[in-house]
């Protein structure tokens, strides 16, 4: 019931944004006419996943403390991004970071090397979401597996195709109020029954009769303090370099909106991180750990159990479709931001050297989107079954290794030059790579091997510095004085936001 | 009276413009590290700490946890606020002399 509502309305908005999308600008950058209270809630949209929601929730009803270690983590990447990069990226961008990094050095490499990075990345992602929203979607509605992956590709796909990224940004925002929305009702339903003192409820959870106590206090998550930092950097740097994120900053139109849409997203998101541990907690002592496991054995299904047990089954129907409407809008911002690295950065940068008409360059980004979104229908069912938790991580672990250092030596380093970025985005994303599935989580964990050849669990800490330093390295022995002349310029519009588009 | 692009770049005021914007940057990136790895730290070492009430109920570690996501949000307003009042009017000065 509540789905039809929702993709009824969506498409609706949908039709809308399609009648309004004739550019290209339009077309990527909604015409750059989003606010920054709105980019901030879709940016928020884009970032809350059903990984987060279910997933986090879950964690906390079967792990306790250590769930919320994880919520912690997820935010701290936002007020890096504010610091760091997101008002030069602003000034300096068109539709993809490429365009930032390529603004002085040379365009053909850059762009190959960004858009091998930014697809590597959104590729990594995409599985994992699509892989978890099968299931999730096979366990809320009996649908089969192949079906469910099947029918989030097509409804994705007509908002992308037909809406482009004003469509996308609307089923962001609505999604993100609803499920902020829906999550504090299930707070304060949930509260009501413990006089709403959270307090109470660590003191509930505290008295559970197996493990009770234990659930408040950290456990094995943190043993390792070089993995715990090496997980830190890959999920705060990570977050400056996913292209779905960088993407929706050219959505604004100029870098004080760009400053406003991280301050709302980075409220929204502190916000739903706060509570969801709660959420969590009050899963464990209403629903109980024992019918948590039965329904899931990961326990993806405690937050919607639990709405079952404060609303009955209208509000678990209502929740089930904000987690729905969640994989559809996380999976619908991939998309768009894969085909804009094809059908942008590769085909009209460098097959037609810059030089396509307005229709062109829109036809090119739809059938981009229409490739990618069977690809990614595609690895969802080859996937199917396989633990691929790991995807997420190596997504951060690519992005904060092979998209960020670029991304940010290309804005304050006048030295830097083509070889430099070439060199830090591929050794970055393919020494990521390569560290991760040489790590415990794939070597040990996914191929059964005894031991693991690289020790940490996320090898940021390493790919990251290899990066930097192969970019530095690489930019000192191929010097390239043109790029050097051409920083002042890039100056004036980093800081300035002179010519900017 | 306009400047070329060449001027304005190596203008004193615009020099100090982009060494505060930086400094203003970093000192915010660190104290965010300092925060949030601070917490990750005492994690790894110190788990009885965190296990000690503060209330009747909470303990130190779920306080902790809530004030690292609050911190990390407030240090995102102090930008904010810095970028409104400071940045944004040096930056309208710099621009009126390019004209």
């Amino acid at each position: 019931m509540f789905f039809a509502i929702f993709i009824f309305f969506t498409l609706m908005v949908t039709y809308w944004a399609a009648k309004k999308t004739k550019t290209a600008a339009e077309y990527y950058a909604a015409g750059r006419s989003v606010t920054g209270f709105q980019n901030g809630m879709a940016l928020a949209g884009d970032y809350m996943s059903a990984a987060s929601f279910l997933g986090i929730a879950g964690m906390v009803s079967l792990k306790g403390y250590d769930g919320m270690i994880y919520a912690t983590g997820w935010l701290v990447g936002w007020p890096a991004l504010m610091f760091l990069i997101a008002e030069p990226l602003r000034n300096l961008g068109k539709f993809t970071f490429a365009d930032v990094v390529a603004f002085r050095l040379k365009q053909t490499p850059i762009r190959i090397a960004g858009a091998i990075g930014g697809i590597l990345v959104v590729l990594a992602y995409t599985i994992a979401q699509m892989v978890g929203s099968g299931s999730l979607i096979k366990l809320m509605f009996g649908i089969p597996y192949e079906a469910a992956e099947v029918i989030v590709g097509c409804v994705m796909l007509a908002y992308v195709l037909f809406g482009g990224m004003l469509a996308t940004t609307w089923v962001q925002i609505i999604k993100a109020c609803l499920l902020l929305f829906g999550v504090t009702l299930l707070l304060l339903l949930g509260l009501a029954k413990f006089g709403f003192n959270p307090g109470n409820v660590y003191g509930a959870v505290q008295n559970l009769p197996q493990f009770g106590a234990d659930m408040l206090k950290p456990g094995g998550l943190v043993t390792n303090p070089l993995d715990a930092i090496s997980l830190g950097l890959a999920l705060m740097l990570g977050l400056l370099g996913l292209p779905h994120i960088l993407m929706r900053f050219f959505t604004v139109p100029n870098a004080q909106e760009a400053r406003k849409s991280v301050a709302y997203a980075t409220t929204f998101i502190g916000y739903f991180y706060c509570i969801i541990p709660v959420v969590g907690f009050m899963a464990a002592v209403l629903v109980g750990k024992e019918m948590i496991t039965k329904v899931d054995k990961g326990g993806n299904m405690a937050a919607l159990l639990l709405a079952e047990l404060l609303g009955g089954t209208p509000f678990m129907g209502f929740i089930a479709a904000v987690a729905f409407a969640t994989i559809l809008a996380v999976v619908a911002g991939l998309t768009l931001a894969a085909a804009s690295a094809m059908s942008h950065d590769i085909f009209v940068s460098i097959f037609r050297k810059g030089q396509a008409s307005e229709a062109e360059q829109v036809k090119v980004a739809r059938i981009a989107v229409v490739i990618f979104g069977i690809v990614a229908i595609a690895l969802g069912i080859l996937f199917k079954g396989q633990n691929v938790a790991f995807m997420v991580g190596l997504a951060f672990a690519i992005a904060a290794s092979g998209n960020f250092p670029a991304l940010f030596l290309s804005i304050v380093w006048k030295k830097f030059t083509t070889a430099g970025a070439v060199a830090s985005i591929l050794i970055g994303s393919v020494s990521a790579t390569i560290f991760i599935v040489l790590s415990p989580t794939v070597w040990v964990d996914v191929f059964k091997f005894k031991e693991a050849i690289f020790p940490l669990k996320n090898p940021a800490i390493v790919s990251m510095t290899l990066s930097f330093v192969c970019g530095i390295i690489a930019s000192y022995i191929w010097p390239d004085k043109e790029a050097e002349q051409k920083f002042e310029d890039e100056k004036l519009r980093t800081y300035l936001g002179v010519g900017a588009e | 009276m306009a400047k070329s692009v060449h001027e304005i770049v190596n203008s004193p005021k615009f020099k100090k413009l982009v060494a505060t914007r930086w400094t203003v940057s970093f000192i915010l990136t660190f104290l965010l590290f300092v925060v949030y790895y601070g917490y990750i730290l005492l994690i790894a070492y110190n788990k009885e700490f965190l296990a000690e009430k503060v209330g009747v109920y909470t303990n130190y570690g779920i306080l902790l946890g809530v004030l690292v996501i609050v911190l990390a949000w407030v240090l995102t307003f102090i930008y904010v606020i810095w970028a409104n009042f400071s940045y944004d009017k040096r930056v309208e000065e710099l621009k009126k002399e390019i004209r």
